[in-house]
Formats: C-alpha cells, structure tokens, sequence
C-alpha cells in the first residue's frame, strides 16, 4: 500500500494512544513497516493529546512531517482545527464534532471557535463530521469515540472489516472488547447509511 | 512496542534479575513493564539516588541490573555513578537515562550525552524500539567485559513511539554472589587513586571496542554530504535526507574517531544532526578534520527536531501548510475535576501568600486560573528554597509556605524539612497527600502500603515520619475543607518554629466509587463567577449562569463551598447535604 500517515488527536484520557495501538497492531500483522508517537505524562493531562501513526513499506521518523499527514482522526473539533497543519491539504479529517472546552475557555478568557467546521471543510479535500455522542452506543458511553471514529477510518484503509475486529480483541481489555466492536460497527454502518 | 517496553524486553532477555527505578516521564514504564517479567526483582525507590546505590548492590552481588530515570533524574544520582565509574561492576549494568528534548513533561531539556563524558564511561543511543531492545543487552555484556556501568539514553521520540520487533529468549544467568575486594569496591582516596588511571585506560580500550563495533556503522550515499548522528535524529536525517551518506552512531562514547575520519574521507562535507547540545559536533571540531563540519550554525540548540526542519534547512523546501485563521484556544493541562489540590492552591491564591512550588502534579497550580506556585525548581526544592527565604529574611516566613506533593516529599523533601528543624527556620510546609505518585500514571511509594510488584508493604506515616524529624508542630486536614485549610495555614505560617500541614484526600485515580455529581440551582445562581475561579474542567458559564459539567464532575464539593447563593446542590440524599 501506499504510506500512509495517521494523526490521531484529542483531550487527554479520550483514548488516542489505544486507538494509535490498534490500527498499528492491524498494519503490522499485515507485513507493513509501522512506527507510532504518543503524548504522555503532564502533557496528557486534560490537555491537547496527539498521537501519530505512520504506515509504510519502511518507515523512518515516528512523527509525522508538518503538512504530510493523510488522515486527521479527531475526537474533538477544537483539537481537529489545532492538529490540522500536519495534514496535507489533499487530507481527509475525520471529526467528532463534541465540544470539550478547555480551560481558558471555561473561566471566560476567551470564546470557544464558531466555524470549525466549516473553515476545516474549506482547507481539506474530504471533511467526514459526525456527533458520535448521539449514537449509540457512544450515547450510553461516551469512552466509545475513538472505536466509533475507528468504524469511519476502516472504509478508508484498505483492511478488511473482520481483520479490525480480530485486532481489537487482541488490542483492548476482554471486558471493553465487547461494547467497543459494537461501537466499530456502528462507525461502520454510519457511513454505509450516509453514503446511499 | 515503545522503545520503554523494548528496554524492559531487553533486560528481561539479557538476564536482569533486579531492576530499579523512581518514576519520571518518560522513563516511567520501562520498570512497570520490566516487573511484569517472571524472574525479575523489580521495586520503586524513593528517589534515583536510592535506585542506582541499590542497582549497584545488585551488580556488587553479581546480578546483572538495570536502573531507570529520567534525565533530571541522573542529577539525582550523579553522586554514586560518578564513583561507581571508578569501582566498576560485578553483574552488568546499565543506567538508562530518558530525556525529554522539547520538554514535554519536564522542567529542563539537558542533554544526558553529557554524563557518559563526565562519568568517562560508555553511552548507547537506540533510534528505535528494536534497537532499544538490542542495545540493552549488548550494553549488559559490554558492562562486565570492561568492567563499567553503562549509560543507555533515549529520549522521548524513543521512549513512546512504537516500532516494530521480535522478541527472543531469556538468557538465564546465575548470581555467583559478592566477592570481597576493597582495592575496587571501597573508594578511599589511596584505593580511589588506583582505580582513576584504569578508568582512563578503560576509555582507551572502550574506543577501540567501539571503532569495530556494530552498533556504530557508515552508510555510503550518492550524495557528497555526509552525515553524522545518533538516536532519533538518525531517522528524521534519514528520511529527510535519503541520498546523503550517513555515519549513524550507536555506541556514542568514546566516540570511534578513526571511524570519523574514515567517514570523512569518503564526503566533502559533514552535517552533525543532533538534538539539544553540540556534543558530536564539538568533538569532531576539536579533531581538525579536512572537510567542513557543520552543525549548530544550522540546527538549534532548543527542542526537538523533525523531518520537516531538516528538509527546510537543507533543502529551503518549505511544506504547504494549512493556515488556521485566528488564535486556537490553548488547552493546557489541567488538574481533574474533583483532583484534592485545586482547593488548597485556590486557598494560597486567596491569601496571597509566597508558594515555593515541586514537582508533581500540583506544579500545574502555577497555570492560570489557580497562579498561585511562585517557584518550581526540581524535586524537593520547595522545602530548601522556603528554608533559604527564612534565613534571608525571618518575617518572609509569615507569608511563605512550600507545597510538595506525598511522593516528592519522600524522594527528596525530607532532608530540607530536616535542615529547617536542624536551623529551627520557622517555615510552614504542606505536604499535598494524595496517596499515589501521581502525575506519571499512579506508581506506589514506600506511603502507599503496596510494592511495584504488587505485594503489601508498611506504609511510612507522614505525621510520625515529621514528628521524628523533630517538627512539633504537625497537623492534618481535609484537603477538601477550605475553612479548616484556610484556618490552620493562616494559624501555621505565623508560628516561630518549623510547621508542617498535611493536606489529604485520595487521587480521584485512587477511588473506585463516585458521589452523584452536584448540579445547579439556576434560580439561585446570580452569576457572580466565584466557583469558576476554582479552575474546575467539570465548572463552566453560559448565559450568566454557572453549568456544571455532570459527566465529568466529581462530587468533590468544592465549588459547593465557594456559592454564597446556596445554588450548588448535592443531589437530593447525598452526603453534604447538611453542609451549611
């Protein structure tokens, strides 16, 4: 396959590097060349988290160039517009259009951006938005985002379904495993019924 | 893998059967996974120095060993590795030292290549998980073949980014236990003396080893630019730079400088990509080679590299970068919501008192809008710098506290605590007691009742563990009250002699049950934003009212105590409820 390279953003405990994990784990036992770089320790506290994921036949640096990236998966759309640098204009941002206000915002320092969305779908070649919290079963557990956005992202890569789900039973506790494949499936089947 | 769980493979591989560490981003969970290991003797220290002396211990006994830390951790223990240089080992050792270019998680850059030269002893530097595994071990072996620690340093971009490895055997090793010899092991100034020229002999040897060495290897090019570097810059340099050659160093110092000038021969001008300081760059100035070496001139001494920075020095190639319009708003990290220090730092602000701030979590009280950390220097400095304000000027310790968290104070905040009784400073020093170390992912310590390896332990009483220092004065409180809090820091700080607080409420990661989230009554609220000062993620204001954020809030009440309006409610039922 062609490289291709990931950026995963979000708040801190949203999930990103759990979500690096697993499409790393799904590359690799594909025979491809995958290196990924995750936030950790005070820069993940409650803060703008970014994870990268780089897919190749042979792969180099862990961070992904600015401008470079392929595929901006985000699982808030402040952090979507924050991260969108690293993406190549001729990228695809996948967006959780939740509001996570961070600090600055909630003590009334500043306002929260309008037009997120619209400026992000003007820059990009492909912008998918979607309220995952409103679909279940993000709705009853909104700790299920990232294998939501993870259901959207496996029409855009060149795995099989089956293979995902596979790769998620290694990847996540077998007590999670179960609620989180229905979240894939209803990321999968979000874009089957939007894209008639 | 990360390059930390390749480092615990390695060790796990190569035959260690003691590893030791004090936690610290991002080094942290090289001993988490290296404990998980069936074989190895793994604990938590109470500070790096501890780790190392105890590392040593182990070698001493002939067990091959492996300490972690981050890198202002090795400033820690600096003390016995500059002499465990000089003793040299029994079982080998190695020492990883995990920096933090760009400073994601710490309160320096400091370039470690700096200690394997000072300490004259060798340096590893893998530039990915595979490496990382590998170098472990080779640097266990070259540990007992010469007779010499090891320093093995990464950095964040080797630390938490995943590549790919197989894992191999372990290679089983006996401990043949401690063989007295006080010529190499008691350093004594006529013993020492002995040892200092066969520790300049053994760097003679070491850079011969390391001009055959593997790990240091010439990657010819079409281009006529050679290029000279290590650890992670190799892959940034090699993806930017695909057609230079490339003399890409592994086993770092002594540096093989036959092989340099062999590299050099073959380019018409060298390029040091490195991160942070000049360390190759200089050494290879000082060498007078034919050809040009460049460097700093280029790269900066500041932060991290990217393959996007080479490509644009070198090259001018400059991406095509999406502009953003307007200011993004930062999101900075935060304290949780329901997390026991928010109250107390809201307090100090309150009282507009000196805070000499450590290292923890509760640093991120320095943040807006809580600012009330007024110095932050390392581990256990609150207490010192505190004691240094008194002795300047005893009427500063009426408006002077030091915060330092459980962890910290039993890392290296006891000492300080124990010159101010010793000087019978009249500091106040609140220890914020959250019963975990927290901010590196919630890791025991010798208060937590729990090793590393999951067996129960004694539990260090901080009050006793005062009072034996000799502070009389010592008192402990909910750090969720803000009356009491306020009242026994304002009684505290007036007091002539040394005085501690201990500030306690669990770690929110500590609790397994949450109180039902309090809510807002909208007809009592008038908008006066006091609760929002708190600087709580769960707390936030639309329309003139304050919203509380039900999914994330923790009950932990805080807010509840700051409405002069009665419109924070417990839910109907729940405890607090009397709380007038």
């Amino acid at each position: 396959m062609n490289k291709t390279d990931i950026l995963i953003a979000g708040v801190g405990g949203q999930g990103t590097i759990l979500t690096g994990r697993v499409i790393a784990a799904l590359a690799i036992s594909e025979g491809l060349d995958v290196k990924t770089a995750e936030t950790h320790g005070m820069a993940q506290r409650g803060g703008s988290v970014i994870t990268h994921v780089r897919i190749s036949e042979k792969v180099y640096s862990p961070l992904i160039p600015q401008g470079d990236g392929d595929i901006l998966l985000s699982f808030e759309k402040l952090e979507a517009l924050r991260w969108l640098p690293f993406l190549s204009p001729k990228g695809t941002v996948i967006v959780n259009t939740q509001e996570l206000e961070p600090l600055p915002v909630l003590t009334g320092q500043v306002d929260y951006l309008t037009g997120i969305l619209e400026e992000i779908g003007s820059k990009v070649k492909k912008l998918i938005a979607v309220d995952a919290l409103s679909i279940e079963p993000v709705k009853a557990n909104p700790r299920m985002v990232n294998t939501f956005l993870l259901g959207i992202l496996a029409h855009i890569m060149p795995f099989d379904k089956g293979k995902w789900l596979t790769v998620m039973e290694q990847e996540i506790k077998a007590k999670l495993v179960e609620i989180n494949k229905q979240s894939f499936e209803a990321g999968w089947q979000y874009v089957l019924s939007n894209s008639k | 893998m990360t390059g930390n769980e390749a480092i615990a493979l390695g060790a796990y591989e190569g035959g260690v059967r003691v590893g030791t560490a004090y936690p610290g981003t991002p080094s942290t969970e090289i001993l988490e996974n290296l404990s998980r290991y069936p074989g190895v003797n793994c604990n938590w220290s109470s500070n790096e120095k501890t780790a190392l002396e105890t590392a040593i211990g182990a070698s001493m006994e002939g067990a091959r060993v492996l300490s972690a830390m981050k890198h202002v951790g090795v400033n820690v223990a600096a003390d016995p590795l500059m002499t465990l240089s000089y003793t040299g080992v029994g079982g080998g050792l190695v020492l990883v030292s995990a920096d933090d270019p760009g400073m994601h998680s710490s309160q320096n850059e400091q370039d470690n290549r700096h200690y394997a030269r000072f300490a004259k002893i060798p340096l590893l530097e893998p530039s990915d998980s595979e490496e990382a595994r590998d170098f472990v071990k080779y640097g266990l072996d070259l540990s007992e073949r010469f007779d010499t620690p090891v320093i093995l340093r990464t950095t964040t971009r080797i630390s938490h980014s995943r590549s790919t490895l197989i894992p191999g055997e372990r290679e089983e090793m006996e401990i043949p236990g401690f063989k007295k010899n006080p010529a190499k092991y008691v350093m004594l100034p006529g013993f020492a003396r002995m040892r200092h020229p066969i520790v300049e002999q053994r760097l003679i040897d070491l850079q011969t080893e390391a001009e055959k060495n593997p790990l240091n290897r010439i990657e010819k090019g079409s281009g006529e630019l050679g290029v000279v570097c290590s650890g992670i810059a190799y892959q940034y340099a090699k993806e930017a730079l695909p057609e230079a050659s490339f003399l890409k160093l592994g086993f770092s110092h002594p540096l093989p400088k036959k092989m340099v000038r062999q590299f050099a021969s073959m380019v018409k001008e060298i390029l040091v990509i490195e991160e942070l300081d000049p360390f190759f760059e200089e050494q290879l100035l000082a060498m007078h080679l034919d050809v040009p070496v460049r460097g700093k001139d280029i790269f900066s001494l500041l932060g991290e590299l990217g393959v996007e920075i080479i490509r644009e020095k070198i090259y001018n190639i400059k991406p095509e970068l999406i502009k953003i319009d307007g200011d993004i708003p930062a999101r900075p990290p935060v304290m949780c919501p329901g997390c026991s220090h928010r109250g107390v730092f809201y307090t100090l602000r309150k009282l507009k008192l000196n805070v000499m701030g450590d290292i923890g979590c509760y640093t991120l009280g320095a943040l807006k809008p809580l600012e009330s950390i007024d110095s932050c220097i390392c581990m256990g400095a609150s207490v010192g710098t505190a004691l240094g304000m008194a002795r300047a000027n005893p009427d500063s310790a009426e408006k002077t506290v030091a915060v330092i968290g459980d962890s910290t104070f039993l890392h290296s905040g006891i000492t300080p605590l124990l010159d101010a009784v010793y000087n019978q400073a009249p500091i106040t020093l609140m220890i914020l007691d959250n019963g975990i170390t927290a901010m590196t992912g919630h890791q025991e310590h010798p208060g937590t009742g729990t090793t590393l390896q999951g067996e129960a332990a004694p539990a260090v009483e901080l009050e006793t563990l005062c009072r034996s220092l000799g502070v009389k004065r010592v008192t402990a409180v909910d750090a969720f009250d803000l009356k009491e809090v306020r009242a026994v820091i304002n009684t505290e700080i007036e007091v002539k002699e040394p005085s501690v607080i201990i500030a306690r409420q669990p770690c929110i990661f500590l609790l397994t049950s949450f109180d039902e989230p309090l809510y807002i009554d909208e007809d009592l609220c008038n908008g006066c934003k006091a609760c929002i000062a708190l600087g709580c993620p769960a707390l936030s204001f639309k329309d003139d009212k304050a919203i509380i954020n039900s999914t994330i809030c923790n009950a932990c009440g805080l807010c509840e105590q700051l409405c002069r309006f009665d419109a924070i409610k417990y839910p109907v039922g729940e405890a607090g409820e009397d709380n007038e």
